[in-house]
């Protein structure tokens, strides 16, 4: 029974080894361990970000302004890094943390007090975000040697083999999955997707759930701008222009229902790791990176066809199984 | 998306009482794009000249254009983010043609029998297959643009012939433009069909509600498909006049113009969740878009300082009706 519930990611898991053991049949190296986890490694950003979005989507809701919001919180880190070398990481992560919720929260706030519709406020904070991207750097950039070593070095530290980013991806996915899966409020996400109406009448504030989770999203938005920044070693207006969409499809590949109240953590983790051994592989079997885009786009399609057959079916036993809980 | 769908008004040609008409959402579109308009006058001298107001009208024609089908689209209940990269794609193609030799009116023909085909391809991808439209067309953006990347990769098609030059650098007459022309007739046109056929009636009845439309036997599908078509031949007719007005092609050719283009039509007044909205409010929104930006830079603010006003204004014009309406319902 469980393992008929996971049912759409394991044939997301499937697909990926499958791909995996396409491109070892070119690039041997491919498939090693040690490489697997640089993949791994590599994707951890959009994973974070890919499961802010989950719960967003889940909720029948969509947040555009998340790799502005990146940017900016990125530009900030890196500022005070610049500024004050002695600030030492663990609180520019908290700091990174409190700017994303504040620019999170003004989202949630559009959205649960004036009721605009997410898609409109998030456009609208989306431009905006970036701007004061550059109302605050002046349109300067801030470059590795301006970065201080500890500012790079933390993610890239090893602790028992592997880096601090992926401890980090790996604590996200975990938190996530508690939240999702243990907590009342998973449960009131699922069923504000589900039945938005039918949540109103259990008792859930449909309003306040959604100002919530966009706080979620933008904490995580915030957090992967000092991951991206810290990674990239360059703090500019451009930093994941257009990311936003990459985002959305990650979700999408890993069948999060745009529809709402269908989807895991699960889904949303593979989902971004096929992105990424796509992104990983081009280069290594001497495709031009120039195909990557159109690759993306075409798995996207396959996903969404793949993903509305049982949809319906799907959405049913979510709901009982919250029925049950 | 699919937000909880707000109690919704009754769109479109009722019989109103003049006041109503004073309060519209076309009346304070007006009153924000004369305001707009005086303070621009006011902050540069170089404003009020019929050659600067002329070049105005080159920042909205062209996503003007797309916006007119796209906010049929999106009073149908549906998307198109696709936009920006059937422009990339056609543009592509065009240039492939030059290459190959070929004359304006077959790049012209290209360009627009590449739009629709993308259009159809998106129409039928969600009316047949039954697809979300927001994410199949987050996919074919990738797919479009992606295939005009594996054509190009970081080169650039150029050389095309001077006839050509006319589409997006060309004018009628004095300063009018043939840019302006057409997004004049093409704003007429499709005022026509959404406020005056029959046609227009049943977009609007779908996005109200799809399933009475189908029950009374309006073919949701085939109108659907129609719109998804009629937005990928307008992105294809502003391929032609972009390309034309740049005279060069790159695969990042109107990068991030979908959200120009969708934030035009609900700044429009058309409702995002469907049903309702106005070509009048469109062409307004596109003349106020292009106002700010170009009001802004005279006064030599950078493009994406001005990009914070186009979001604060998209965020405040659909707010107000709502904190207005709120604290007259407090008082």
């Amino acid at each position: 029974m469980k393992a008929f519930l996971k049912y759409r990611e394991i044939w997301l898991a499937a697909a990926i080894i499958v791909l995996i053991g396409l491109i070892s049949t070119r690039f041997p190296a491919f498939a090693d361990p040690g490489n697997l986890r640089q993949v791994f490694n590599d994707t951890s950003i959009l994973m974070i970000l890919a499961l802010g979005q989950m719960v967003i989507i889940l909720t029948r809701s969509i947040d555009l302004s998340m790799a502005s919001n990146l940017c900016f919180t990125g530009m900030v880190v890196a500022m005070l890094n610049a500024a004050h070398p002695a600030i030492p990481i663990p609180a520019l992560i908290v700091i990174a943390l409190a700017v994303g919720l504040v620019l999170g929260a003004i989202n949630g706030l559009l959205v649960w007090r004036l009721n605009i519709p997410s898609i409109v406020v998030t456009l609208g904070t989306l431009t905006i975000y970036r701007g004061a991207t550059f109302v605050l750097s002046g349109g300067a950039w801030v470059n590795a040697d301006k970065m201080s070593p500890d500012f790079i070095g933390f993610q890239r530290a090893a602790f028992l083999g592997i880096p601090v980013l992926s401890w980090i991806a790996i604590l996200v996915i975990a938190l996530f999955f508690v939240l999702m899966t243990r907590t009342a409020l998973g449960r009131s996400i699922y069923a504000i997707g589900v039945n938005p109406t039918a949540s109103v009448y259990t008792g859930i504030d449909v309003g306040r759930t959604k100002f919530i989770v966009f706080c979620i999203s933008g904490m995580i938005g915030g957090l992967a701008g000092y991951l991206w920044i810290s990674r990239y070693v360059i703090a500019s207006v451009e930093v994941a222009n257009g990311y936003e969409l990459n985002i959305i499809a990650a979700c999408v590949i890993g069948g999060i229902s745009i529809a709402g109240g269908i989807g895991s953590v699960g889904g949303a983790v593979l989902g971004a790791l096929f992105l990424g051994i796509i992104s990983n592989a081009l280069p290594v079997i001497n495709i031009s990176p120039f195909w990557q885009m159109a690759i993306s786009g075409s798995a996207i399609i396959l996903a969404v066809v793949l993903n509305a057959r049982g949809e319906r079916q799907q959405g049913r036993i979510i709901l009982r199984k919250a029925e049950a809980a | 998306m699919t937000d909880i769908p707000a109690p919704r008004h009754i769109p479109d040609r009722l019989d109103k009482p003049l006041s109503s008409a004073i309060f519209s959402w076309e009346a304070l579109l007006v009153v924000v794009a004369v305001a707009i308009f005086a303070i621009n006058s006011f902050a540069s001298p170089y404003f009020l000249d019929p050659y600067s107001l002329s070049d105005l009208t080159f920042n909205f024609t062209e996503k003007g254009l797309i916006a007119f089908a796209m906010a049929l689209l999106i009073i149908s209940g549906e998307i198109d983010l696709s936009v920006a990269a059937i422009i990339a794609l056609a543009s592509t193609m065009m240039g492939m043609a030059v290459q190959a030799g070929a004359g304006t009116p077959v790049l012209v023909l290209i360009g627009i029998v590449v739009g629709l085909g993308c259009g159809a391809f998106n129409g039928l991808l969600v009316t047949r297959l039954g697809l979300p439209s927001i994410v199949v067309t987050i996919g074919t953006m990738s797919l479009f643009r992606g295939i005009a990347f594996i054509i190009l990769g970081d080169q650039a098609y150029k050389g095309y012939p001077e006839s050509f030059a006319f589409f997006g650098q060309g004018y009628v007459w004095w300063v009018v433009s043939f840019e302006l022309v057409l997004f004049l007739i093409a704003a007429i046109v499709y005022w026509f069909l959404l406020h005056r056929t029959s046609f227009g009636r049943r977009v609007f009845a779908i996005g109200n509600n799809p399933v009475a439309a189908q029950f009374s036997g309006v073919r949701v599908g085939r109108i659907k498909f129609i719109l998804f078509c009629l937005t990928g031949l307008m992105s294809g007719i502003a391929s032609v006049l972009i390309t034309s007005r740049l005279g060069s092609t790159r695969p990042s050719i109107a990068q991030g113009y979908e959200l120009e283009v969708i934030t035009m039509v609900v700044l429009g007044g058309v409702s995002i969740l469907g049903g309702a909205g106005s070509i009048v409010g469109v062409v307004l929104a596109a003349f106020i878009m292009g106002l700010v930006t170009f009001g802004l830079g005279l006064l030599n603010v950078p493009g994406i300082v001005m990009s914070i006003f186009i979001g604060v204004l998209l965020i405040i014009v659909i707010a107000l009706p709502i904190v207005w309406r709120r604290l007259r319902g407090s008082s």
